[in-house]
């Protein structure tokens, strides 16, 4: 049960440069999505890589960094309604309306991240998801989101002019390129030297300390990433389904992507999409018995904590033997009372 | 590691062939680990009924490891450690308690959210024969002016104290004390070696763990010597000269 | 004089009135999280939930078998808190050495327990009336003290300082208080922590079903009324830390009030002020204000 929350194939590449294996991951990821509209429907595989990317995002920080935050849903409706409310009311293309999405995203990760990051465990969960709620809030009242109608309709533009999107296909293979870039850019976040000190940081936070690493400001960094990178999920989102509305913001979608994280596998690399997959999968199947959806995910919440810790790509061909916490990790987390 | 002679003990019963006898420690090469590391090699060990033993050993040697192994605190272990006819070394720290071995730490473990009252009502009466309040304060008479102070507002020679008293009321016979004596002053340390001669007196067994020597061969009916985890000596304490260059020898005292 | 800064007396002491209720139930609800916190390590998210099935099982009391509000008050925690002792023994000590799974294992009960209700009752909320003895108030001059306002106020900050003193000043709150600052020692002494743990859930399961049955009659009865709240008890934590039960009831009901006064001077603020605090307080005293705090 410890290796829930532990980077799993990550944890073992601590060297600088892409390991072996990197291009194969990545061809064989661009193989199955180019092929994947002629077995499903197009409109769905959308929906799970716009979540899948929200969850690579997500993972970095509780997979990669091992903060669990509970606040993401932030990000990813703010995002999905900065995109929304720019091509609807000023008719801006998306190759801009995208990136001011992931903007808003990020600034609102530095100033939710600042305080988060003043405390440690259970209380950063709380402070994300209380920051969190406070958005929603703030999202309910204020005019340009709509309320309760969200922002709707809006022609879908093409992206710079060129790549037309107000088709199912076309929609599917550029949100699949934005996927591929977004997990490319998690991989190299990862395998950087940035990426180096946050896990020496989460293996051992007082020894990053004392080694003179401002370890507040590594992981500020590392949640402004994660924030913008929920926000490219959130802009794409929007942009591709022309809807941002206040469940994007609401703190199930927060839970949501922490589902999609913990049953792909936390630190994994495929572990997004297939968490996201199963997610969404589930909730279509699902969705005429409306509570259900809901009490399924709790179900699974509980599940997999118990029982299926390291998630599905974790569970299946994992490398990395004895997925422990660090002894020193494991000080700084539990109280002195336990054995 | 036993002496070859028929032990008997102090209240004259003769032992069976393992040297234990029923109400008695017995400790057979034991392996201890704290998660990877391996600190405790073929530890064996016996304490008679109404004996006091004392390790000794320098930092680290793996005493307090050997007392938390007694107590059930340390998990991964191999080798027997038997209580009586008990075998303990699969069971939790309340059923050791339960059993009838306390415990007196290190750190001795006072409660800042308890009153000095509070602290020493904590631990359950665990079977007859155990001091009455009364008693206590007769052998504690300053702890009875302080029974409304939080744990931690007592001085570290009270608290010791305090730490030893509480589990005088659960009736268990045999007790561990970890480091009784640590950076107490002389006046204090004579106090604690007072009480726990009246202990002994009483028929106690008690199993130390003393880095002041002195202290140790004022009480001590035995010594074993540890040396990183491994028990390298046992000899008792009759001649007190012959007992003191053995000391020297192992730590160079 | 009959108004303060452009408000009428009678609304700010009606919304005064309102945020010392919303106080006290903030002060309810962090007392037993940080009970539960400070001996089993978990973050009880279902506590939210747990509030809920409290005012649930008062109304199908009263629905069903025509049972009253006062035998509800008795039955729906022993109910709902017997559920919690089971939770805690089967699967919430199983998780407990880690504390991010303690909070991911009572999400999820809380999602279940949402979505069930939901699924058989239905999202509309379900109304619950005042009970005949506290129908009615009392006129003050300058406010309208309705009679079950003011025993709810009664109620639960009495229910606090019960508590409180359970915890302090008897033997079984010494046990508690020891478990909780060290329960591996405890466990030497031959004390039942595991025993102690599971009976601590259950009783802060049980507190926070007896706020659900106050509530009742006052919120309809709808499967999320405690999930909004548990958010804004989770900042009240933050502010107040659980390292202090006195610190959680003070934070509680001052957070309550604060929420009411911004409720009568500034509306729109209202429901997100408490957060306002919650970052004010990180920024300037990260570690709370009542310290005694691991992190």
């Amino acid at each position: 049960m410890n290796s829930l929350l532990r980077g799993n194939a990550m944890a073992s590449k601590l060297r600088g440069a892409a390991p072996s294996g990197t291009w194969q991951l990545f061809a064989g990821l661009t193989f199955l999505l180019l092929i994947s509209p002629w077995f499903l429907y197009p409109l769905f595989l959308t929906k799970v890589l716009c979540f899948a990317l929200f969850a690579t995002a997500f993972n970095l920080l509780i997979g990669f960094g091992g903060l669990m935050s509970f606040g993401h849903a932030a990000f990813f409706g703010i995002a999905s309604y900065i995109a929304a409310y720019c091509a609807r009311t000023w008719g801006v293309p998306p190759e801009l309306a995208i990136p001011l999405a992931v903007a808003g995203a990020a600034v609102l990760g530095v100033l939710i991240g600042a305080l988060a990051i003043r405390r440690q465990g259970v209380y950063f969960s709380m402070i994300t998801l209380a920051l969190a709620q406070m958005v929603y809030f703030l999202c309910v009242q204020l005019p340009f989101t709509g309320g309760e109608d969200g922002i709707q309709g809006g022609v879908r533009l093409p992206f710079l002019g060129l790549f037309e999107l107000n088709n199912d296909w076309g929609s599917y293979y550029f949100c699949a390129v934005v996927f591929l870039a977004g997990t490319w850019f998690a991989h190299r976040v990862v395998h950087s030297p940035f990426g180096q000190v946050i896990q020496a940081i989460r293996d051992n936070e007082p020894r990053a300390i004392s080694l003179g690493y401002n370890v507040y400001r590594y992981k500020l960094t590392l949640f402004a990433l994660s924030a913008g990178l929920s926000g490219l999920a959130g802009g794409l989102k929007a942009t591709l389904f022309q809807v941002a509305s206040l469940p994007d913001v609401h703190w199930s979608m927060s839970g949501e992507v922490l589902l999609i994280s913990l049953i792909g596998g936390v630190g994994t690399q495929l572990g997004p999409l297939v968490g996201a997959f199963v997610v969404i999968a589930i909730e279509h199947y699902l969705a005429p018995f409306g509570s259900w959806v809901t009490i399924t995910q709790g179900v699974a919440f509980i599940a997999v904590v118990v029982l299926f810790p390291k998630g599905i790509v974790g569970s299946w061909g994992s490398r990395v033997p004895g997925l422990f916490r660090s002894r020193a990790q494991a000080a700084v987390h539990s109280p002195p009372k336990q054995d | 590691m036993f002496e070859k002679t028929i032990k008997r003990s102090p209240a004259g019963v003769a032992l069976d062939t393992t040297g234990a006898h029923p109400a008695g420690l017995a400790i057979r090469e034991l392996d201890g680990w704290y998660d990877d590391s391996h600190v405790l090699h073929a530890v064996s060990l016996s304490v008679l009924p109404g004996e006091v033993v004392t390790l000794v050993g320098r930092n680290g040697a793996g005493k307090t490891t050997t007392l938390r192994a007694i107590i059930g605190l340390l998990r991964k272990k191999r080798g027997s450690i038997r209580f009586g006819s008990a075998d303990i070394g699969d069971l939790g720290p309340r059923d050791i308690a339960r059993l009838g071995i306390a415990y007196v730490p290190e750190e001795r473990g006072i409660y800042a959210r308890l009153n000095v009252l509070e602290n020493l009502r904590l631990p359950p009466v665990l079977r007859q024969g155990g001091m009455t309040e009364a008693q206590i304060f007769a052998l504690f008479p300053n702890l009875q002016e302080r029974l409304s102070s939080m744990g931690t507002q007592l001085s570290g020679g009270e608290q010791q104290m305090l730490a030893i008293a509480r589990v005088l009321r659960t009736g268990s016979r045999f007790i561990l004390l970890d480091e009784p004596t640590e950076g107490l002053a002389p006046v204090i340390v004579q106090k604690i070696r007072d009480t726990l001669m009246h202990l002994r007196s009483l028929g106690y067994t008690l199993l130390l763990v003393e880095q002041n020597l002195q202290f140790a061969a004022s009480i001590t009916d035995r010594y074993c010597v540890l040396e990183t985890g491994r028990v390298v000596d046992t000899f008792d304490n009759l001649n007190a000269h012959h007992a003191h260059a053995q000391l020297r020898r192992y730590l160079s005292v | 004089m009959s108004e303060l800064f452009g408000v009428p007396m009678t609304a700010l002491a009606g919304q005064l009135m309102l945020g010392i209720i919303n106080g006290a139930f903030y002060a309810i609800l962090s007392l037993g999280l940080a009970v539960v916190f400070g001996l089993l390590n978990v973050i009880n998210f279902a506590h939210g939930a747990q509030y809920m099935l409290g005012a649930l099982v008062a109304w199908a009391l009263l629905n069903s078998w025509g049972i009253s509000y006062w035998w509800s008050l008795l039955l729906a925690p022993m109910a709902v808190g017997a559920i919690g002792l089971v939770l805690e023994k089967f699967l919430i000590a199983r998780v407990a050495y880690d504390h991010r799974y303690g909070m991911l294992v009572t999400y999820g009960l809380a999602l279940i327990a949402q979505g069930l209700v939901r699924d058989h009752f239905g999202a509309a909320g379900l109304p619950y009336s005042v009970p005949e003895a506290l129908r009615g108030g009392v006129d003050l001059g300058f406010v309208f003290a309705p009679y079950y306002r003011v025993w709810v106020v009664a109620a639960s900050l009495t229910l606090c300082v019960l508590t409180y003193l359970c915890i302090e000043k008897t033997p079984l709150g010494a046990n508690l208080r020891a478990a909780t600052e060290n329960g591996a020692l405890a466990e030497c002494f031959g004390i039942n922590v595991k025993l102690l743990s599971t009976l601590t859930y259950g009783a802060a399961v049980a507190l926070a079903a007896f706020a659900g049955v106050l509530a009742a009659p006052m919120y309809s009865v709808n499967p999320v009324m405690g999930a909004d709240l548990i958010i804004v008890v989770f900042a009240v934590v933050v502010i107040g830390g659980m390292g202090s039960l006195s610190g959680a009831v003070v934070a509680g009901l001052g957070l309550g009030i604060a929420e009411g006064l911004t409720k009568t001077f500034y509306p729109p603020a209202s429901n997100i002020v408490i957060f306002i605090i919650m970052a004010v307080v990180l920024t300037l005293r990260p570690a709370g204000l009542f310290g005694r705090d691991k992190g």
